[in-house]
């Protein structure tokens, strides 16, 4: 089942629909509802490899519906620590709960002022209103 | 010139229902309502209906309907009884196919062609430039509206009575009068509801209060890949030969028509390339495009919802098209095994 719109507000935002939750030097980063309402139920997700680096505004792998292939792309840079394999194994959970069980990968931060760069939640309302 | 997308009579119910309309082929048409998977999943275990009243109805009639088909059309049809339907290529000089069609002989001097849409009016030019005196070619696909319902309850959820593959029949449906054709595009059991334009609202909703979910064509396409029909314009089209397609039984070589010198050579020396079905052994998506390393292209690529995994068609070199061989696609630069396995990929069980 398709989660219902949402956008928690404790977590920052890219205007791509990514989300970032920043903890210390870590973050976890995902997709936006609106990123996963768009591309319909997600079939496949190509992770980065662990240890690789993504760096901020480029992209660091792949999501797809049936229909449609997606950029994934990294509201931050840093070095991938983990990558959610529950979501390479069943990745209709990122429609599912696209904030929670639906993370992507987490990475820690090689430049933490990054962050302040981010959007916030009514700066992301922003960005969907233009939509 | 931008050019205006076409509507058919359901549009409005379409937007009603929720539906994600994009374009197809100079149409706007409904992709999904719900979710792709979830309708593919519909039609798989129950049943669904489809919107198809883009596809385009040619009408040939006269003495000389037959002749002029018979010359035209790949398939043989003196095989054909008033009732019954055929698929068949329409082809040129070169062999090649211009569209993929179904025939059916409504009459013994008079036939309806259901053809792609975005081909259509290829279609109805080729055959009105070699009408014959006593053969009249009409388009009449304004006149009518065609809805598919597809699966293994559709003929029981639609009251009606049982019938062979590639038959048709007149009905009165909830009021509504349509010819149903026993054919469709899914690998279910299932009909074709052809209607007039101005019924196909009361026909629309009459099969929803049925129980069939209303699919769109995200889960016709997957549907259609899983039985590994052709897509014109991505599997098949002007420059690719039937036999290189596996549509060689479509084809009666004794029997001449349009390009068919072309299809029997090829056939004589056996096709450089054959269309093969695979399934990916490796986790990714296959998409229309990307190469199949020893010189193939993917032609339909997506993930199937009934095996969870990646599938796809393409054109490969006949030395790797055997059913068992390995494959390698380029999917965005990363290399992925994929299988080459018999058509179809799905299969109902009878």
């Amino acid at each position: 089942m398709a989660a219902a719109e949402s956008y928690p507000d404790d977590l920052k935002y890219h205007s791509e629909h990514d989300w970032a939750r920043i903890d210390g030097d870590e973050a976890v980063l995902g997709i936006t509802w609106f990123a996963a309402d768009a591309l319909g139920e997600l079939v496949h997700f190509e992770p980065p490899a662990t240890g690789s680096t993504v760096a901020k505004d480029d992209t660091y792998g792949e999501v797809e519906s049936v229909k449609a292939v997606s950029d994934l792309i990294a509201p931050l840079s840093g070095e991938v620590l983990d990558v959610n394999q529950r979501v390479v194994d069943a990745p209709e959970i990122v429609n599912e709960d696209p904030y929670g069980d639906g993370w992507l990968i987490r990475i820690r931060l090689s430049d933490p002022s990054e962050v302040d760069g981010l959007l916030d939640l009514d700066a992301y309302k922003q960005v969907l209103a233009e939509q | 010139m931008a050019q205006m997308l076409q509507r058919t009579p359901l549009h409005d119910r379409h937007v009603a229902l929720g539906a994600r309309m994009v374009p197809f082929g100079g149409w706007e048409m409904p992709v999904q309502y719900t979710g792709v998977i979830q309708e593919h999943r519909a039609v798989r275990a129950d049943a669904g209906v489809f919107d198809v009243s883009h596809m385009g109805e040619l009408e040939i009639e006269g003495p000389r309907a037959h002749r002029l088909l018979q010359s035209t059309l790949s398939n043989d049809l003196d095989r054909l009884a008033p009732g019954e339907a055929q698929y068949t290529l329409l082809t040129n000089e070169r062999g090649g196919i211009v569209d993929d069609l179904i025939a059916y002989r409504l009459a013994r001097h008079r036939f309806l062609l259901v053809v792609n849409a975005s081909n259509h009016l290829t279609d109805y030019e080729w055959l009105k430039e070699r009408e014959l005196e006593g053969s009249d070619v009409r388009d009449v696909s304004d006149e009518y509206a065609l809805i598919a319902v597809q699966g293994p309850r559709a003929i029981e959820r639609l009251g009606l009575p049982p019938a062979r593959p590639f038959t048709f029949a007149e009905a009165v449906l909830d009021g509504v009068e349509v010819m149903v054709n026993r054919t469709g595009y899914t690998g279910e059991d299932g009909c074709e509801l052809l209607c007039m334009a101005e019924d196909a609202g009361q026909l629309w909703d009459a099969v929803l209060a049925r129980g069939v979910v209303p699919c769109g064509l995200g889960a016709r396409d997957t549907l259609r890949l899983e039985a590994c029909y052709p897509l014109h314009g991505n599997d098949i089209g002007p420059e690719t030969d039937p036999i290189s397609a596996g549509l060689g039984w479509t084809c009666a070589l004794d029997k001449e028509f349009t390009g068919v010198d072309r299809i029997r050579e090829v056939k004589a020396r056996g096709p450089e390339q054959r269309l093969v079905a695979f399934v990916m052994i490796e986790r990714a998506i296959p998409r229309h495009g990307m190469p199949i390393e020893g010189g193939g292209e993917v032609t339909s690529g997506s993930h199937s919802p009934t095996l969870d995994i990646g599938i796809g068609m393409g054109y490969v070199p006949s030395r790797i098209a055997q059913p068992g061989t390995e494959l390698t696609i380029d999917v965005r630069g990363r290399p992925r095994a994929a299988r080459v396995v018999k058509k179809p990929i799905y299969k109902r069980e009878d």
